[in-house]
């Protein structure tokens, strides 16, 4: 027939509904926000490697049309009858229900539901978490440099201390140099040896004039000088000599340990804590890009500080007053049991709605600057507050100074500004 | 394969019976596919189909979902609604609560079938059997088809909306377009004319009317509003009964179209679009039945006639019956996975039954269908192919024998009485009215509320009426005012929407909605 053309689409692109896919999501962003942040109450902040199913009620998805409403007389033809016979009464059930009649619009599934559910993915979710924060970048900025090192093999050198001397690799470069030198040698002596092999095998011709042995002499001569030669190439030169090489390799720490600190004193509300949370899941990625290993510590703080679990850590409740060098103090001696600094790249995050009794903050001030900062990479300091400062903050502001490069602090007061707050505090400082 | 052959019969049986089946296995490759394909074509032939040429893509199940995800176009422009039927397909199918679709035909020219890799040859039989055969050959073949759509032209049309769609994204933005689509989309099911033919989708002529058109119709609705009379309402009493549009318009996107005041040309242009579609859409909504019938009964009958040959075996044969059974199988009513009447049993039932009258009518075919018991099978089915649409389709050839096999039965529902009447079942007295109950069930203005465009209040607010005429004191959805909204947008003024029942306005819709206390803040 011929009039049939079978083609292979398989390898044209599958992706054709990802633009309409991504108009529903953009329709929708209220709706799967909102589902973001209840998804984030629920989530351990280093449970973050996974999208997370939406769900929207289906009628804010609806596509209206114009469609028949319940009521009126309809009559239906339906298959499989038992028992009826024309003229039979049904009683149709209490509450008046249209009898499966209704003209409700059938959900693509079959039966009717009211939510519409779908799942997005794990770049989504973190879009939706962080107002449309652009991963990748985060990924490309650098971690500030790390102070240990390692040195790595990198080849051989000529020259070098004689404790690198590889002597494997010099007797081999000596014997190569040996083989290049004499072997045209010798080769020419084997020929001069033959030559004069067969000048003493011809046989011997009595007539002086025709005789050998000049030619005999001479080749012998040659040849002996050709063997002396030999003998004067030396058997290890100085130029054979070979050292291993190492270079100086910056050795990031593989392991990083992540410090969270919060305040749970009263005046700290569920608002801020889950802005705390966003905060704290944000720099846990950051790290996580990093590097391999990463532990999480959670000190809880009012008046006295405690190291708990993430559960207690974000959701159990205290009252009380506020010292936040009791979480200052708690987290040194961690770091001086747990996470030695030469092993671990330490971070630390504090939260706070800035309350502090003003005798304490002082002494946050000289436990930052004289116990903490040395040893961490990184501290930040964010207030989650769109109220005026105190103390602590103008405390910190003089930490701030003295070690900038170590040292970061802003003001958050509203989820949006997050991961603004966030771009800042990781900003890497001009050298 | 134009040329009809004169004796189309089952092909011979029997003596070929030893010929080599074209595969044993049931992994497909192209080649098997392409034999496939040429002996179903040799069978097509000599039954009489008259196909478009056809087009078979094998794609893999994301491409299905995407495929599935846009009604079927196989270019479309962008849209959230697209997304969301994306997300609730893939959903489906990957908690494997839902099989895709296992086959898409576009209605084209080449006619575009789409298989599933993951299927296994027997289905890819049947698939091409099915869609590049049967709905094939009835796109090719029905009157609506015919003079709704212009095969060889949707193609480059979608490219065409596709590209002015996403043009105009780009000048006025996602959101002004996305607008402009939904609220076109809401009326989608009111842009056609049913009783006036009308003229074929060609994308190169729309280019080429398009510039022409944007200073036409702008001059056009100038006029229409210039010759508004100035506000000396003492004048006559004559304007006030002007009417615009003079009589009733079923075609509400047509006349938004053309006549809303203040949509901008690109607005005017999306709305066409959106009208266009509906209309290209407009005569699968309307031969459901018959199509789906059409399409099984000659796979059903395509396949029969590979085997009749010796070209396919037993085990081919059983893994296609269970397939087919599985397609054509009707739940009764008290079932709980009944969701009413399957198109594809009945259609298909029709006309296995059409055949059968035809081959070996009984003293009963004879009664019903005098002028078809007894002829040319092949011919009967191919005029009942071509010439209905599925309600005047089921009121001609529903024979008491399906109504029998169906066990067919109707229920009335009143919503003044306490109680469901069963108004007739399959028996002698029941038949005739069965058979009308259920043509009128595939009536389309029955389907869907009939409304129309009343009129334009020209001389004073310039708000627009429309009029739903209900069937049997059935009431407008409770969607209605959602769907008003989208009209308001369109048409920039005040919307009404009155149900009148025998002269009486039964319901009013307003938007913006009337409220009783009309100075808000």
């Amino acid at each position: 027939m011929g009039m049939t053309h079978v083609v292979d689409r398989r390898l044209n692109g599958k992706n054709k509904s990802a633009v309409n896919r991504e108009r529903f999501l953009r329709r929708y962003r209220h709706h799967i926000k909102k589902a973001v942040a209840d998804a984030v109450q629920r989530r351990s902040i280093t449970d973050i490697e996974r999208g997370e199913s939406v769900s929207i009620p289906s009628q804010d998805i609806e596509e209206p049309i114009f469609h028949h409403g319940q009521g009126g007389k309809r009559e239906m033809v339906h298959p499989g009858n038992q028992e009826f016979v024309a003229g039979d009464t049904i009683p149709k059930p209490p509450g008046g229900g249209g009898g499966g009649q209704g003209h409700g619009k059938a959900s693509p599934d079959g039966e009717g539901m009211d939510e519409f559910a779908f799942q997005i993915t794990q770049e989504e979710f973190l879009d939706f978490l962080f107002d449309d924060l652009e991963l990748p970048n985060l990924a490309r900025k650098k971690l500030k440099d790390t102070e240990s090192f390692k040195y790595v093999r990198s080849g051989f050198t000529t020259e070098g201390v004689p404790a690198k001397l590889d002597v494997v690799r010099s007797l081999r470069g000596a014997h190569a140099r040996r083989l290049g030198l004499g072997g045209a040698r010798k080769k020419k002596i084997r020929d001069l040896e033959e030559q004069l092999e067969a000048l003493k095998m011809a046989p011997k011709d009595l007539d002086p004039a025709f005789s050998h042995e000049d030619q005999i002499q001479v080749l012998e001569e040659e040849i002996a000088r050709l063997k002396a030669n030999i003998r004067r190439i030396p058997f290890i030169d100085e130029i054979d000599l070979r050292y291993r090489q190492h270079q100086k390799h910056p050795q990031p720490a593989t392991s990083a340990v992540m410090f969270c600190l919060m305040d749970v004193s009263g005046s700290m509300t569920q608002m801020h804590k889950d802005i705390a949370k966003r905060f704290f899941i944000l720099l846990y990625l950051f790290l996580k890009k990093n590097y391999k290993k990463i532990e999480v510590v959670f000190i809880r703080h009012h008046t006295s500080a405690k190291e708990v679990d993430e559960e207690e850590f974000f959701y159990s409740r205290e009252t009380g007053g506020t010292i936040v060098s009791s979480a200052l103090k708690l987290m040194k001696k961690i770091v001086e049991s747990r996470y030695p600094p030469s092993e671990w790249n330490i971070y630390a995050a504090q939260a706070s709605d800035g309350d502090n009794w003003n005798d304490d903050s002082p002494v946050c001030s000289k436990i930052l600057a004289e116990g903490i900062l040395p040893l961490v990479q990184y501290y930040a300091y964010t207030e989650i507050t769109p109220q005026d400062h105190q103390m602590l903050w103008y405390e910190y502001e003089k930490i701030m100074e003295r070690f900038p490069n170590s040292f970061a602090m802003q003001q958050i007061a509203d989820p949006g500004e997050i991961y603004p707050v966030f771009r800042q505090l990781f900003e890497r400082k001009a050298a | 394969m134009t040329d009809t052959m004169d004796r189309p019969n089952l092909p011979e049986n029997g003596q070929d019976r030893d010929r080599q089946p074209i595969s044993t296995s049931s992994e497909w490759t192209f080649d098997l596919i392409r034999k496939y394909d040429e002996e179903i074509a040799k069978c097509a032939a000599e039954f009489g189909l008259d196909t478009y040429p056809n087009q078979i893509e094998v794609i893999s199940a994301e491409q299905m979902m995407d495929a599935y995800s846009s009604v079927g176009m196989p270019v479309g422009y962008h849209h959230w609604s697209f997304g969301k039927q994306f997300l609730s397909t893939s959903k489906g199918y990957q908690r494997g609560q839902m099989g895709l679709a296992y086959e898409i035909v576009i209605n084209s020219n080449p006619c575009i079938a789409y298989l599933m890799e993951e299927n296994t040859l027997p289905m890819q039989a049947l698939v091409i059997a099915h869609a590049s055969y049967g709905h094939n050959s009835f796109f090719k073949g029905n009157y609506l088809f015919r003079t709704w759509t212009d095969a060889s032209a949707i193609i480059d049309y979608l490219v065409f909306a596709r590209n002015y769609v996403a043009e105009c994204e780009e000048r006025h933005g996602v959101d002004a377009v996305e607008q402009i689509l939904d609220s076109c989309h809401a009326l989608m099911n009111y842009g056609v004319d049913r009783y006036k033919r009308p003229a074929p989708i060609s994308a190169s002529e729309e280019q080429r009317r398009q510039q022409e058109r944007e200073e036409y119709q702008q001059r056009r609705i100038n006029d229409l509003w210039r010759t508004i009379p100035r506000l000396n309402d003492d004048d006559d009493a004559v304007n006030k009964k002007i009417r615009f549009p003079e009589e009733p318009q079923e075609n509400i996107l047509y006349f938004i179209e053309k006549n809303a005041p203040l949509l901008e040309t690109w607005q005017r242009e999306i709305v066409r679009i959106v009208r266009k579609l509906g209309q290209y859409f407009y005569p699968q909504r309307q031969t459901q039945v018959m199509n789906e019938g059409w399409a099984s009964f000659w796979h059903y009958t395509l396949l029969h006639a590979l085997y009749e040959k010796g070209l396919v075996n037993d085990g081919f044969m059983l893994e296609f019956l269970q397939s087919h059974t599985a397609v054509v199988y009707q739940p009764p009513f008290n079932s709980p996975w009944y969701s009413g009447l399957n198109p594809y049993t009945l259609g298909f039932s029709i006309y296995t039954d059409l055949r059968r009258i035809c081959e070996h009518p009984t003293e009963e075919d004879r009664q019903w269908f005098p002028d078809i018991a007894g002829t040319d099978w092949v011919k009967t089915l191919h005029f009942a192919m071509a010439n209905f649409k599925d309600e005047s389709f089921i009121q001609q050839f529903l024979s008491p024998k399906v109504m029998r096999d169906l066990k067919l039965f109707s229920i009335q529902n009143d919503d003044q009485e306490d109680v469901y009447r069963v108004t007739a079942i399959h028996d002698e007295p029941g038949y005739r009215i069965l058979r009308e109950k259920l043509a009128r069930q595939y009536n389309l203005s029955y389907r869907e509320p009939n409304i129309q465009v009343w009129n334009v209040d020209v001389r004073g607010d310039r708000s627009l009426t429309l009029r739903h005429v209900p069937v049997d004191r059935v009431p407008l959805g409770d969607e209605t005012e959602e769907v008003l909204r989208h009209v308001h947008r369109l048409w920039g003024f005040d919307v009404h929407l009155e149900s009148v029942d025998e002269g009486t306005v039964v319901e009013e819709y307003h938007c913006p909605r009337h409220s009783l206390d009309e100075d808000d803040d």
